[in-house]
């Protein structure tokens, strides 16, 4: 076989069966899946082999005459109890497997997933440290402008670590459609349902990089959100956490530095070009045109020229709006973003208003709230 | 042509069919109607068969080539919605309609003009679905299962016009089933009980049934969404109180028995079938109607194993899991009846038997995989990847669609009077058999390596299997333009056909000239004693 990029495809990655996976669970369900499967291809070859029997002995060219039974009570019975056998038998090894799998009690981490048109949140609710996970396979790539990497479509900005050895307890959420979370090599695969909160469990155990993919359509882009996840040895996740938690913190603080500093319009439309890209551009696209129908375009739109619509542009970008698939960014965007991306958008495309939107008007706006 | 029983109240045409377009617009009649379902059926068999082709198109390669993810959605979407409500109902209600009364020794189905409107009204249905793909914004697009809130709060205009698309498509379907269950109760010649009504009468008369059970939860449920979208409700919306998941429990309510509407009739054709070319009964009458009524019954209990995976308590996960792998005991007394029909038979290889073995065969490997994603935990693992896909595929092509295939060559011949072209006929087979295989077997392999299923751009380990599951779909589409040249020249001419046609078919409308009167029996037929 070939492959038309023109890259070559590494042998090990091509698999034709269910991964064995990375922990306990993971391979139990692999051994269930391979019994049920030769089960199912004995049943066949018994059955199939009949029929082929009858097919080559039975044939009327070979001067077969038809015989006369058409009914017996005996074996109509015998292979109507046979196969209860054979379910019952089945239903034993994969009762006791669920009943584990489900058992999501004594976690010694937890981890808050939260899927979002088209992205992951990752929240570990013992640290405090939280982030956004996105898609790093660039637009070219996807287009065909630039060869495919080895990871195509399955690399993401800031992957989600967890130690190995540890029972670590996930708790999925979403802030807008159904997504699911779904790690093969975990056998973990899960709802994330808007305004409830679905459970599961892993317990790693080698270290390595293990990928997913979203697995329930979430929209457009839903082939878009991968999954990745990084697993640690106890230590070395120790000491990722911590400096995790102390860059995050520092983020913040810089944060609100930033917010007291005046940006100029150059300065704001760089940034703001970056924020636009990286969480705007999927619905109302790089030019801002949006999907006619479905996302409403922000190139020559009332709100991002109007002046006295500048206030009402901000909060629809802090706070969303409802009904739609708008969402607030006011969670996930810093201070100094907010006020770029709005900067951004009041002036890319041809909107020029020259409005310079600043951090600490963000600021007012969100003290407003409280 | 005379008087027939049900024709007095319809003056002019009460002899013989009007002529040109009003012969259709306006009939009553059991075979025009059926025709007309059959066709209409046909027409958008090649409707959703296009936007599948557009589908493999773009996943030829990994990368997005062709189309836009938004407008990948639609088609999958539409796709399914085309093909399960536009292509397998129809053709079944088609074959109920042309086959019921002949079979149980009646002129007509029991409730002729409704038959016109449930007709009539499926092209509206069809027409507004389809013309939703040309508004702003595009069709709907979140999939046939339209799952909320992807299709309320997040979804485009052309929400309404699916919805109401639906509700026309539900009125046809209950109309006709109405229809069907009226016929057999009050119009079966004198002397045919239950337990001798032809297997195709039979299943579809519990498939009429249930088409009145769930087809009203159906209308419920897009109603919700509807209302949802548009009036301020929240039954699936946590923020109002409501939730997204009891959609599904709504949906697969429906859903379920909805894939045994698809499939039972099929049990029935090829019940028939196989039979014919065995020169031998039917193995286990009986038994075959029980395990027809279990299904049915059954299929009542096992919906939520479509939704394993959305945070179910485990005693529900326990519960369904025990239910759904229950429902392979009556599935298997049937194959194993079919296998037995044919074990010590004299067999002959025309193309409806050749279809009835690929669909025997390819049914049953369909079982399997659904007996595989039965277990809960393995699940977990299958469930919304490519093994899915192929799994009802398996079931829903090789199934359904192979036995519609099987019957329409089996009873064109009686239908037209003529012989259908055979040499055609078996290269129709033998391309789809090949092409199909091509086109599914192999989506089992990527599914289990991991791939999602619905995504319209994959990662690169996929991508050599998709090729060539691409080049199978085309395959497979271009092969079923055989079939149509097969249909027309059988329509046009051929040998005269026989009132028997085959050698070993038992039943009343092999006892009809070929082609059959316009009215079937005009008197009622006596039934032998050992007939069923």
């Amino acid at each position: 076989m070939m492959c038309l990029t023109g890259k070559s495809v590494f042998a090990s990655e091509i698999t034709f069966n269910m991964t064995r996976g990375a922990t306990a669970i993971s391979q139990q369900v692999y051994d269930l899946h391979m019994t049920i499967f030769y089960i199912c291809c004995l049943i066949g070859l018994l059955v199939f082999g009949a029929m082929l029997w009858s097919i080559v002995r039975h044939r009327k060219s070979r001067g077969a005459k038809a015989a006369q039974f058409h009914e017996s009570t005996r074996i109509e019975l015998l292979w109507t109890a046979i196969p209860v056998l054979i379910l019952v038998a089945m239903a034993v090894p994969a009762t006791s497997t669920l009943l584990k799998m489900e058992d999501t009690s004594k976690a010694d981490l937890t981890v808050l997933v939260t899927g979002s048109q088209w992205k992951w949140h990752y929240k570990y609710l013992e640290h405090p440290v939280e982030f956004y996970s996105l898609l790093a396979t660039n637009r070219k790539q996807i287009k065909g402008e630039q060869p495919k990497g080895d990871h195509y479509l399955l690399e993401v900005d800031q992957p989600l670590v967890l130690p190995v050895g540890k029972k670590i307890r996930f708790l999925m959420t979403s802030d807008d459609v159904i997504h699911s979370w779904w790690v093969p090599a975990f056998a973990v695969k899960r709802d994330a349902n808007p305004g409830y909160i679905n459970e599961s469990w892993t317990r790693i155990d080698k270290p390595g990089t293990y990928r997913g993919q979203c697995a329930e359509l979430c929209g457009k882009d839903h082939g878009f959100m991968p999954i990745v996840v990084v697993a640690k040895s106890a230590e070395e996740f120790d000491g990722w956490i911590a400096k995790t938690a102390g860059e995050q913190a520092a983020a913040k603080a810089q944060q609100q530095d930033l917010a007291s500093q005046t940006m100029t319009l150059p300065q704001a439309m760089e940034i703001g070009e970056k924020v636009f890209l990286d969480h705007c551009a999927a619905c109302h696209q790089p030019a801002g045109t949006g999907l006619p129908g479905i996302f409403p375009a922000l190139k020559g739109s009332k709100v991002t020229t109007m002046a006295e619509n500048r206030s009402h542009h901000l909060d629809l970008v802090l706070h969303g709006k409802s009904g739609t698939a708008m969402l607030g960014f006011g969670k996930q965007l810093s201070l100094q973003e907010v006020a770029a991306v709005v900067t951004y958008e009041r002036n890319a495309w041809g909107n020029n208003t020259g409005d310079v939107v600043q951090a600490a008007e963000v600021q007012s706006i969100l003290k407003q709230d409280k | 042509m005379s008087d027939g029983i049900m024709d007095t109240p319809h003056g002019e045409h009460a002899h013989q069919p009007a002529t040109g377009l009003r012969r259709w617009l306006y009939t009553t009649n059991h075979k025009d109607i059926g025709t007309l379902y059959l066709l209409f059926a046909l027409t958008m068999f090649f409707t959703g068969g296009a936007m599948a082709m557009v589908i493999r198109a773009e996943l030829f390669q990994p990368g997005l080539q062709l189309v836009e993810p938004l407008f990948f959605n639609q088609m999958t979407t539409v796709h399914g919605l085309i093909m399960v409500f536009g292509a397998v109902m129809p053709a079944f209600t088609g074959l109920a309609n042309w086959l019921i009364p002949m079979m149980i020794g009646a002129p007509d189905m029991a409730l002729p003009r409704m038959n016109n409107w449930s007709f009539w009204i499926l092209p509206f249905a069809f027409l507004i679905l389809l013309s939703s793909l040309f508004m702003e914004g595009g069709g709907p697009s979140s999939g046939w299962t339209f799952y909320a809130p992807l299709s309320t709060k997040y979804s485009g205009n052309s929400t309404a016009l699916f919805v109401f698309a639906i509700h026309i498509m539900g009125i046809s379907s209950i109309m006709g089933a109405i229809n069907v269950i009226v016929t057999i109760f009050n119009l079966r010649a004198p002397g045919m009980d239950w337990m001798r009504m032809p297997l195709f009468v039979w299943t579809w008369l519990i498939t009429a049934f249930l088409l009145i059970a769930v087809m009203p939860v159906l209308a419920a449920a897009v109603t919700m969404v509807l209302t949802d979208k548009y009036f301020g409700t929240s039954f699936f919306d946590a923020a109002g109180g409501g939730d997204p998941v009891m959609f599904q429990h709504i949906f697969w309510f429906f859903g379920h028995p909805e894939v045994y509407i698809m499939i039972l009739p099929a049990f029935g054709i090829v019940s028939s079938i196989i039979p014919t070319f065995s020169r031998k009964k039917l193995f286990g009458y009986r038994s075959m109607v029980y395990a027809t009524s279990s299904i049915a019954l059954l299929s009542f209990m096992v919906w939520a194993h479509h939704m394993f995976t959305t945070g179910l308590p485990v005693v529900a996960e326990l519960f369904f899991m025990y239910t759904t792998m229950l429902i392979a005991v009556p599935t298997g007394v049937k194959v194993f009846n079919w296998v037995a029909t044919m074990w010590r038979g004299s067999l002959t290889f025309e193309t409806p038997m050749l279809f009835a073995i690929a669909f025997i065969t390819l049914f049953t490997i369909g079982g399997f995989s659904g007996l595989m994603l039965a277990m809960t935990p393995a699940d977990f693992q299958y469930h919304d990847t490519y093994f899915v896909v192929a799994h009802f595929h398996y079931v829903l092509v090789t199934g359904a669609v192979f036995s519609i295939l099987a019957a329409a060559y089996y009873w064109l011949p009686k239908w037209t009077g003529h012989r259908y072209d055979e040499r055609l006929g078996q290269w129709h087979f033998w391309c789809s058999l090949i092409s199909v295989n091509m086109l599914f077997f192999p989506m089992h392999f990527v599914g289990l390596a991991g791939m999602p299923r619905r995504i319209p751009d994959y990662a690169l380990q996929f991508a050599d299997f998709n090729m060539f599951i691409s080049l199978g779909g085309f395959a497979f589409g271009l092969s079923q333009l055989l079939f149509v040249w097969g249909v027309v020249k059988c329509i046009r001419g051929g040998e005269q056909a026989s009132a028997q046609v085959w050698e070993g078919a038992e039943g009343l409308e092999w006892t009809l000239p070929s082609p059959p009167p316009y009215h079937s029996f005009k008197v009622p037929p006596e039934i032998r004693s050992d007939e069923h």
